[in-house]
């Protein structure tokens, strides 16, 4: 009984769930960054990965991880893991979500990374991100960019002094030293992607 | 006393605001999961949120009804209890229970709660004695009146 109770309930997640598993090959895409330069993750010749992060300007969840983004791009883009941030809101939906917005945003904060518009919505759905913040990391194989983890930064959105488990420092870790992530899927509060 | 005036204010609205308890995830579940006659609906929501205020009023308005008991399960960052989670309840009147779920491993009790909430918020649990759903979405207020009902025998 109870392995028909989980076989339902992992239906019921398939049906449910739209988008990338770990081991899928994601899609590359050609987006405008803050600074109007078009970004592909083809342009990163010298990447093992990517720290991909669905964000945004005015979610309150994406704006308490911004200096934990910031920080994990210092760490993991000298060993090849740069992050890459993409904001899913179509701004039509959303105030305060526009590519000018974005920039002045960048700018205050300092992001060091890539903060690209998905104009049109066409990427996130791809990926099956369902809220802001939403990390897809991807490591790159021969056969493309390859999904090793889906969820959250660490285990604590709201309170930073909290964390106990940073899950994509473990995860990216893992992949560095050569092994798979031991935790690969997670979940988070987050705010839901604003489209009209 | 300088301003009495002011300090009468201050006790009515001590009196009339409701407390909102903080709570563990492992403090939270028994109001997950209660066992009455009623029919419970479970709000996850923030002050931040904009299509959860959007449907708060329908949620209030379920409360009054025999029967029905809603909680109002806030997710609002902590720090924020004072600034803006306890004006907000006090400005719109919120008559529903709040409670603010202060639990940092989100990845144990999302999943907890319900194995394919994504995390995203506005999210309802309906349940009575009888069955359980689960929406992770929002609602009109006919779409919610509707669900509710069917939970009534």
């Amino acid at each position: 009984m109870k392995s028909i109770l989980i076989l339902f309930s992992y239906l019921l997640f398939l049906t449910h769930n739209h988008g990338y598993e770990i081991g899928d090959v994601a899609t590359d895409f050609s987006l405008t960054n803050v600074d109007a330069k078009m970004v592909s993750l083809a342009d990163y010749d010298q990447a093992k990965g990517f720290i991909l992060i669905f964000t945004c300007n005015t979610c309150p969840y994406s704006i308490a991880y911004e200096d934990r983004i910031n920080a994990l791009d210092a760490k993991y883009k000298p060993k090849g893991y740069p992050v890459i941030a993409i904001n899913p809101n179509d701004p039509a939906a959303k105030e305060g979500e526009q590519l000018t917005d974005m920039k002045q945003r960048a700018i205050k904060k300092g992001f060091t990374f890539p903060y690209l518009q998905d104009k049109g919505q066409n990427v996130y759905p791809k990926y099956g991100a369902t809220r802001t913040p939403h990390v897809f990391i991807l490591e790159i194989h021969e056969k493309g960019n390859v999904v090793q983890y889906i969820g959250a930064i660490d285990d604590s959105s709201r309170s930073p002094e909290k964390v106990s488990k940073r899950y994509v420092e473990d995860a990216v870790n893992a992949l560095l030293s050569g092994q798979k992530p031991k935790v690969n899927t997670t979940k988070a509060i987050g705010c839901s992607i604003k489209t009209l | 006393m300088l301003f009495p005036k002011f300090y009468i204010f201050l006790y009515l609205w001590l009196l009339s605001a409701q407390t909102v308890p903080s709570l563990s995830y492992a403090e939270l579940k028994p109001m997950l999961n209660q066992t009455g006659d009623k029919v419970y609906v479970v709000n996850f929501w923030a002050t931040w949120c904009a299509p959860c205020i959007k449907e708060l009023p329908y949620f209030e308005a379920l409360n009054k009804i025999e029967n029905i008991e809603v909680l109002l399960v806030s997710l609002d960052f902590p720090k924020h209890k004072q600034s803006r989670l306890l004006p907000f309840i006090n400005k719109n009147q919120l008559q529903s229970k709040v409670v603010l779920l202060d639990d940092a491993d989100e990845n144990y009790w999302i999943n907890d709660i319900n194995a394919n909430w994504s995390g995203a918020i506005p999210t309802t649990i309906i349940y009575n004695s009888q069955k359980r759903d689960f929406y992770e979405r929002s609602f009109t207020k006919n779409e919610l009146l509707i669900l509710v009902k069917s939970f009534n025998p």
